[in-house]
C-alpha cells in the first residue's frame, strides 16, 4: 500500500482511508480507483468515496474477533497491494443545460465577477471535462472537479431558500447540479431538464463517483422538449 | 387492514433499520433513533423481519385501528390509553376492531416506538420504509405523519392464543425497560475524534468534563449542544468527507453538534469526538434542556460494550419469540 495512504479509526464500525487533504483531480482519481478495487475484493465493506478519502463502513458481525479494525486494515491493505488493475465502471455523461435567463439567474453576475461576457462563461463551462468527485449534500448531488479556474466565483452572500431542481451552479472552484428543490448558496448559471435522482428507479442516481461529465448548451425549446421526455 | 392517523403528535414518522449501503449516492441511512427499542417493539408483536414502526417524538399520535390489532409500545415512557384503559408499555397488547389509541406526553425521554403485528406496509424504497425527513425520502415523500394519513398494515397470521373478544388485553408479562432506556441519563462514552488534539487545552477538558445542555434546535439529523463554546488552537480548513451518526463536530460557532440517525452523508467540520454506538440511543432520548455530558472511552471498551449489548438483545429477542409461541 502506498505510504501516503493512512487509516483513521472513526467509529466502532467505520475507518477512513485518507489520501490527502486537498481537492485535487489526481488525488480523487486514486480515491475512485481504490474504491473500485475494494468493492471488488471486499464486497462486504461499504465504501464511500469523497474528495481525498474513502470511508469504509462494516457490519461488525462479519468481522468477529477482538480487533475488527486491524483485520480490515490488513485485508484492505492486501487488496490495495495486489498488482493487477481493477477497471472501474465509469460512465461518460453529456448533460444538456439551458444557460442564463430564468434558468441561470446568476449567469450575468458570474460573468461580471469573472470579467468575461456571458457567452464566454458558457463556452468555458461547456469546454471542460469534469469528474464526479463525490455525491453528497442531497441524494444524487454531484460535486464536479475540472471547472475552468477562470470561472471560480465565491458563493452567494444571500443563499436561496429554494434552488430549482436541475440547477447547474458554481461554488468556489467547484460546479454541481441540484437534484431537487433545495436551499443553496451556489451561483446558478443554468438548468438541465434531466432528472438526476429517482429513488424508485433501478439506478436511482444519474451520477456515480468517478463518472466523466461534459455540459452541452441547449436553448429553451430543447429544454422543454427534453423536460417533457423526462417527467419528474 | 389500515390504521388512520387522527392526530399526528409532535413529530411522528415510520422508521425501521434504515437504508445502509447507499451513502456513495448521497442517500443516508436514517432509521430508528433508538434501534433496540424499535427492535423490541417488533419482537413483542411477533414481527420477524425489521418491520417499520411509528417513532413518536415528545408527544405521540392518536390512531384508529379499523380491525383488531396486536401492538407494543417501547422507548421513552409515554402515556397511552384506549377508551378508559391505560395501555402498558414493553408488553404485547390486543386491540379490538375500531379501537382509538391515544398516545400522549412522555414522562421523560424523547422517543417512543409503536409497533403493530404485520408492520406498517408503506412502499419500501431502497429496501427500507424509513422516512428521511431531511432528504424527503419515504412515506408521503418523507414528511412527518399528518391527520388523515391511512397506513396499511401487512397481512400476518394471528398471534397464537390471541383473544377473540372485544376487550383491550395486555399480556400477563412485560419486559424490564431498565437495560433499554437510560432513566438516569448517564454520561455518554466518547472516543477522541480525528481533530480532538486541535482543541485548545481548556476545550479538551470541557468536552470530557463539562455539562452541556441539549438545544431546542435539535432534530433527527443532529443534537446541538449548548452551555460551553469550544475553541480550536487554530482555525482548521477541511475538505468534505464522509460523515457518520455519533460524530461530534465543531462548527466555527464553537457550539458542538452531535450527528444522529439522519446525519448527512458528507460533512466538512472538525470531528472532535465520536459517541460510542452503545450510548447513542441515550443521546437520542434526551430532550431539549436535558444535560449531556461525556466521559472518555477507548475503542476497545466501546467495542466490548457494544458486543455485550448485542448479545443481551439477541438473547431477549429469542426469549420473547419463545414466550409468544407458547402462550
Amino acid at each position: 500500500m502506498p505510504p501516503t495512504i493512512k487509516f483513521e479509526a472513526l467509529a466502532e464500525d467505520a475507518l477512513l482511508l485518507r489520501f490527502g487533504e486537498r481537492i485535487d483531480i489526481e488525488l480523487n482519481a486514486q480515491v475512485q480507483a481504490t474504491t473500485a478495487r475494494l468493492r471488488q475484493r471486499l464486497p462486504q465493506l461499504e465504501c464511500v468515496p469523497a474528495y481525498a478519502s474513502v470511508l469504509l463502513r462494516f457490519d461488525l458481525q462479519h468481522w468477529p474477533g477482538d480487533n475488527p479494525h486491524q483485520q480490515i486494515q490488513a485485508a484492505a491493505g492486501a487488496a490495495l497491494d495486489e498488482t493487477s488493475s481493477t477497471i472501474a465502471a465509469v460512465q461518460d455523461l453529456v448533460i444538456p443545460v439551458c444557460y442564463g435567463g430564468e434558468y441561470g439567474p446568476d449567469l450575468a453576475e458570474v460573468a461580471a465577477l469573472c470579467r468575461l461576457d456571458t457567452d464566454t462563461v458558457i463556452a468555458r463551462h461547456t469546454a471542460a471535462d469534469y469528474r464526479v468527485a463525490m455525491l453528497g449534500f442531497a441524494p444524487g448531488f454531484p460535486y464536479l472537479l475540472g471547472l475552468d479556474p477562470q470561472l471560480a466565483v465565491p458563493r452567494r452572500t444571500d443563499p436561496r431558500q429554494r434552488v430549482p431542481a436541475g440547477s447547474v451552479a458554481i461554488g468556489g472552484s467547484q460546479t454541481g447540479i441540484y437534484p431537487e428543490v433545495l436551499p443553496g448558496g451556489w451561483q446558478l448559471i443554468g438548468r438541465t431538464p434531466l432528472r438526476l435522482f429517482d429513488i424508485t428507479a433501478n439506478t436511482p442516481s444519474l451520477f456515480a463517483p468517478g463518472d466523466r461529465v461534459r455540459f452541452q448548451a441547449i436553448d429553451e425549446g430543447q429544454f422543454h422538449d427534453l423536460a417533457a421526455a423526462n417527467p419528474a | 387492514m389500515n390504521v388512520t392517523v387522527i392526530k399526528p403528535g409532535l413529530l411522528s414518522s415510520l422508521q425501521d433499520a434504515g437504508r445502509p449501503g447507499h451513502a456513495a449516492l448521497g442517500v443516508g441511512r436514517t432509521g430508528a433513533m433508538d434501534p433496540s427499542a424499535w427492535q423490541l417493539a417488533n419482537a413483542l408483536v411477533g414481527n420477524a423481519g425489521g418491520e417499520a414502526a411509528i417513532e413518536c417524538t415528545l408527544t405521540g399520535p392518536s390512531l384508529r385501528f379499523e380491525q383488531a390489532a396486536v401492538i407494543a409500545l417501547t422507548g421513552a415512557p409515554i402515556t397511552a390509553r384506549v377508551g378508559e384503559h391505560s395501555m402498558p408499555m414493553w408488553t404485547t397488547c390486543h386491540l379490538p376492531a375500531g379501537s382509538v389509541l391515544h398516545l400522549g406526553g412522555m414522562a421523560s425521554g424523547c422517543r417512543s416506538y409503536l409497533a403493530v403485528r404485520g408492520g406498517f406496509h408503506v412502499e419500501a424504497l431502497l429496501g427500507s420504509r424509513s422516512s428521511d425527513l431531511h432528504a424527503r425520502i419515504g412515506y408521503a415523500h418523507g414528511r412527518a405523519l399528518c391527520s388523515g394519513d391511512v397506513l396499511p398494515i401487512g397481512a400476518t397470521a394471528p398471534l397464537p392464543g390471541s383473544p377473540a373478544g372485544n376487550d383491550v388485553q395486555p399480556l400477563g408479562w412485560s419486559l424490564d425497560p431498565q437495560p433499554w432506556f437510560d432513566f438516569a441519563q448517564r454520561p455518554l462514552a466518547l472516543l477522541r475524534g480525528s481533530h480532538w488534539a486541535q482543541l485548545d487545552t481548556a476545550s479538551q477538558q470541557l468536552l470530557f468534563g463539562g455539562n452541556f445542555s441539549l438545544s431546542k434546535d435539535s432534530n433527527r439529523t443532529a443534537s446541538r449542544l449548548d452551555g460551553h463554546t469550544l475553541k480550536l488552537r487554530a482555525p482548521l480548513e477541511l475538505i468534505s468527507e464522509a460523515a457518520l451518526p455519533g460524530t461530534v463536530q465543531l462548527p466555527p460557532s464553537g457550539q458542538p453538534i452531535a450527528l444522529l440517525a439522519e446525519a448527512p452523508v458528507t460533512g466538512g467540520y472538525p470531528r472532535i469526538g465520536q459517541i460510542a454506538a452503545v450510548d447513542l440511543p441515550g443521546l437520542a432520548q434526551r430532550r431539549p434542556g436535558n444535560t449531556v455530558c461525556f466521559r472518555e472511552t477507548t475503542l476497545d471498551e466501546a467495542l466490548m460494550r457494544l458486543a455485550a449489548r448485542r448479545q443481551r438483545l439477541t438473547r431477549l429477542l429469542g426469549t420473547i419469540a419463545q414466550r409468544l409461541e407458547h402462550r
